[in-house]
């Protein structure tokens, strides 16, 4: 009996499956460790785009050849392009902590299919091998940029096809994801968790998830379109067999945009779990969240053609677009009042993870506000193709996802790993990374307004003063990530080891389970019957 | 404001610059100001027990509604500014503008070709957008004007009506390749009178070759003003194509119509390779990288680029 107690109360880091060592961990259905292996594949794939971004800000402090050739810099941001949206922020957060905290948040053993989950992974890193090998086989590595636009991508002499098919394999993975989220949501959750008692993490994953299955097959139809017309001939976007370019960008965008919304809405679920925490204060608005969460993941997918205001569609089709997309914002703004009305009169934590979700809010604004000056058609026109398209997108998808995926990082490592880190190192990276993300990326909207188009090896000397300014914000924030991950990673191995349960005065689920949680997580499925950010009886004291 | 303005939308879209800049600062400053004193109010220090507040129905409907009045304020700027862009006036000076990897080049009613645009003040101009390889994208910022050049597409127009003298910048703002960053030209605004007599005057499209004037110069100039050199380095390096570098007189090993041959790099083989660029390929390129130079290099212009080849020799 006691033996058995043990074995159930054995932290799945050390619990002991079919297999041992590493065919323990890239074999197992175990929810847990397959959304390690997501994040060790991610922050190993991230560092390697990071350090090709760093190249790239570094060409471009000054005007000509600075480190490397056109051929070159060309190569590099169609790969940084590639890994960060294909390999990094597409299954981001859900492939990640949706997978170690949504069964747990909603009381459940694992996902609904273990299987198919840790099929997913494994087609993820196929998807990744292929893409990998379009830089290392034919005739050079891919320069068309992430997009792959026709007919460019039809006339580069360069190994386009592993890089398309890379990528169209990698979408069934995040199909086999969204499939298992809304089985999980639907099947799975505990006795007494109604919809509206269900956190808001795994509200956000619900939408994504659906998003993740209805629009990813669009993508991978058009990709398998491209590696038609690359190998067979068949015209369908290039204009010299007859196709239609246009077309391509529709059918590229109906899935890339609703795409950014798979990449923000968890970071928006993270940020609802954040704030609520470290103010002690129930979350203000639960509704309110819920809702704007299932209306972005709806209206995102009817305002693709913002992409393509000086496409040459026909002028009732742009208006039409630029409406829809300032719809858009409405449920995002909600979201920010709701946070900031969360923190109004709470009991405010200053710890790692709220710095990150305090910064997240402003840059996130910065992000949405910038997005609705390239919603709107006078001004997209300008800008369109600029830096400002660049600095805007990276402040939404580094600035938002990225600050909220640090966020949950630091949030959910003692319970991942059962052990703390050192929260001074944490901060001060924090504070590193922070810095030089602004001066990294707001002088490129400067830049955009003053006309430098993007993807630019080289510039006019009338743009060298803000390209300084920027290429010496990469160095500051590729500084902060070395301590940010330096402090994890030693945290990880060596950190004071902890097997408190509730190291925030969290009260979501995954709080009341083990530290690191067991193989099944519970020793017996709980009976929910509050509102998952009760702070009512605050009668906990805080851990510290 | 402190970009240059010189057409006649730059009014109409920095209003709408101004309208949505204004409100999104307005936003910006309030909210991160809020944050920052509810930090500071709310540490837990200052204020150990939080109060609860499930949430209003009424501030929700508040901070829905207003926004949404704020956006639409905007989206209707936007529109404002941008809608004289698409009615293109029926009258105007019609100019073909040509875009290839990379370069642009345009083309007057008159048969008058530049690699520069020039126009004439307060007059419509109307360009009918042409690219003949990929995608490029025309964009003047000082004219706050971009339209995408699509191959094949009918009806690709875009126009404009410049309101001051001056020389400003047109870039290529869609990626196409390689020398995508070094694909711009200018764009001179002249004065009516000024344009016009610039317009009439066609001598200069007869080439002009003064008495003991530098023929290897003159040839370089036209390289240079085609963008060949964005492919065919001077120094020996392959970039797209072979280098020009003491090629003149040598023999080399092209592939013609499938079949492998040696041939001398002589004058016919140079004006071959410009207007027919894809019969005999240099052994170690691809077909279908240089598109024909027929009509935008003349035959004369050919001679002087001889010239400056042969001057590579030296």
């Amino acid at each position: 009996m006691s033996e058995e107690n043990t074995q159930k109360h054995k932290s799945f880091l050390e619990y002991q499956g079919k297999y041992k060592g590493i065919l323990g961990w890239i074999l197992s259905t175990d929810h847990k460790r397959i959304g390690l292996l997501y994040l060790y594949t991610m922050l190993f794939f991230f560092s390697l785009a990071a350090i090709i971004g760093l190249l790239m800000k570094t060409q471009l402090i000054a005007p000509g050849h600075t480190i490397m050739g056109p051929q070159t810099y060309n190569s590099l941001f169609t790969l940084h392009g590639i890994i960060m949206i294909f390999i990094i922020v597409i299954p981001g957060l859900p492939a990640v902590f949706g997978n170690f905290f949504l069964p747990i948040m909603i009381g459940a053993k694992d996902v609904a299919f273990p299987r198919i989950n840790l099929l997913s992974w494994w087609v993820y890193i196929i998807g990744i091998m292929i893409v990998l090998t379009s830089q290392f086989l034919g005739d050079g590595p891919p320069d068309t940029g992430w997009t792959f636009y026709a007919p460019y991508s039809f006339r580069t002499p360069t190994n386009v096809l592993p890089a398309v098919f890379g990528a169209f394999v990698m979408g069934f993975s995040s199909i086999l994801t969204g499939i298992n989220f809304v089985v999980t949501i639907h099947r799975m959750r505990a006795p007494g968790m109604s919809w509206l008692k269900m956190p808001l993490f795994p509200w956000t994953l619900y939408g994504t998830a659906w998003i993740q299955i209805l629009a990813t097959p669009v993508i991978g139809i058009t990709l398998l379109l491209i590696i038609a017309e690359r190998t067979l001939g068949i015209g369908f976007f290039d204009p010299a067999l007859g196709g239609d370019p246009i077309l391509y960008q529709h059918l590229f965008w109906i899935y890339s945009h609703p795409a950014v919304y798979i990449m923000i809405l968890p970071a928006m679920g993270v940020i609802s779990e954040v704030i609520p925490v470290f103010s002690r204060k129930g979350i203000y608005g639960y509704k309110a969240i819920v809702l704007s969460t299932m209306a972005i993941a709806f209206v995102g997918y009817f305002v693709w053609g913002h992409h393509m205001f000086t496409s040459g569609m026909s002028g009732r089709a742009l208006y039409t677009f630029s409406f829809l997309t300032f719809l858009v914002a409405i449920p995002s703004a909600i979201k920010v009042f709701n946070w900031v009305a969360t923190m109004h009169k709470g009991s405010i934590h200053m710890h790692t993870p709220f710095y990150w979700a305090v910064s997240f809010l402003f840059v996130f604004m910065i992000g949405g506000l910038s997005g609705l000056v390239l919603g709107s058609l006078a001004t997209n026109v300008h800008l369109h193709d600029t830096h400002f398209v660049v600095a805007h997108f990276h402040f939404i998808v580094f600035g938002g996802t990225g600050f909220a995926f640090m966020s949950a990082l630091h949030y959910w490592f003692p319970k991942m790993f059962g052990r703390k880190y050192d929260e001074v190192w944490a901060n001060l990276g924090w504070g590193v990374f922070f810095m030089g993300f602004l001066s990294l990326y707001l002088p490129m909207f400067l830049l955009g307004m003053r006309g430098m188009p993007r993807r630019y090896y080289d510039y006019l000397p009338e743009f060298h003063g803000a390209n300084i300014a920027s290429s010496l914000g990469a160095w500051v924030m590729v500084a902060g990530i070395l301590i940010i991950f330096a402090n994890l990673i030693w945290s990880a191995r060596h950190g004071k080891k902890t097997s408190e349960k509730n190291t925030w005065g969290g009260k979501t689920l995954e709080w009341q389970v083990d530290t690191p949680p067991s193989l099944e997580n519970f020793d017996e499925i709980p009976t929910i019957t509050k509102q998952p950010y009760d702070y009512s009886d605050h009668s906990e004291k805080l851990n510290q | 404001m402190y970009l240059t303005g010189a057409s006649t939308f730059v009014h109409g879209v920095d209003t709408a610059f101004m309208v949505i800049l204004g409100i999104s600062f307005f936003f910006l400053i309030g909210i991160t100001a809020t944050i920052i004193l509810f930090l500071v109010r709310y540490n837990k220090k200052k204020n150990p027990v939080p109060t609860q507040n499930p949430g209003s129905i009424k501030l929700e409907i508040i901070w829905t509604v207003i926004p949404l009045v704020l956006v639409m304020g905007m989206f209707y700027y936007g529109y404002v500014g941008w809608i004289p862009m698409k009615r293109i006036p029926d009258q105007g000076v019609q100019i073909t503008a040509n875009a290839r990897m990379w370069s642009f080049s345009f083309r007057y009613e008159n048969g008058r070709v530049s690699d520069k645009l020039y126009v004439p003040k307060d007059t419509a101009i109307i360009l009918n957008l042409n690219a003949e390889d990929v995608l490029h994208s025309l964009y003047i910022p000082a004219f706050r004007v971009k339209e995408d050049m699509v191959p094949g597409l009918p009806n690709n127009r875009m126009w404009f009506q410049a309101s001051k003298t001056g020389t400003y910048t047109i870039y290529c703002a869609e990626y196409c390749g390689l020398q995508h960053s070094y694909m711009y030209s200018d764009l001179v605004v002249m004065e009516p009178d000024e344009f016009w007599a610039w317009y009439a005057d066609t001598t200069a499209v007869v080439l002009d070759i003064p008495e003991g004037a530098d023929l290897a110069l003159m040839g370089r100039q036209i390289v240079d003003r085609n963008g060949c050199l964005a492919c065919h380095s001077l120094d020996g390096a392959t970039v797209i194509g072979p280098t020009f570098l003491g090629r003149f007189g040598e023999t080399v090993r092209v592939v013609t119509e499938g079949e492998e041959r040696e041939i001398v790099y002589d004058e016919e083989y140079v004006r071959r390779s410009i207007y027919d660029p894809d019969y005999d390929i240099t052994v170690g390129f691809r077909r279908g990288q240089m598109l024909s130079y027929e009509g935008m290099i003349t035959p004369d212009e050919v001679d002087l680029i001889i010239e400056f080849l042969k001057s590579l020799n030296q």
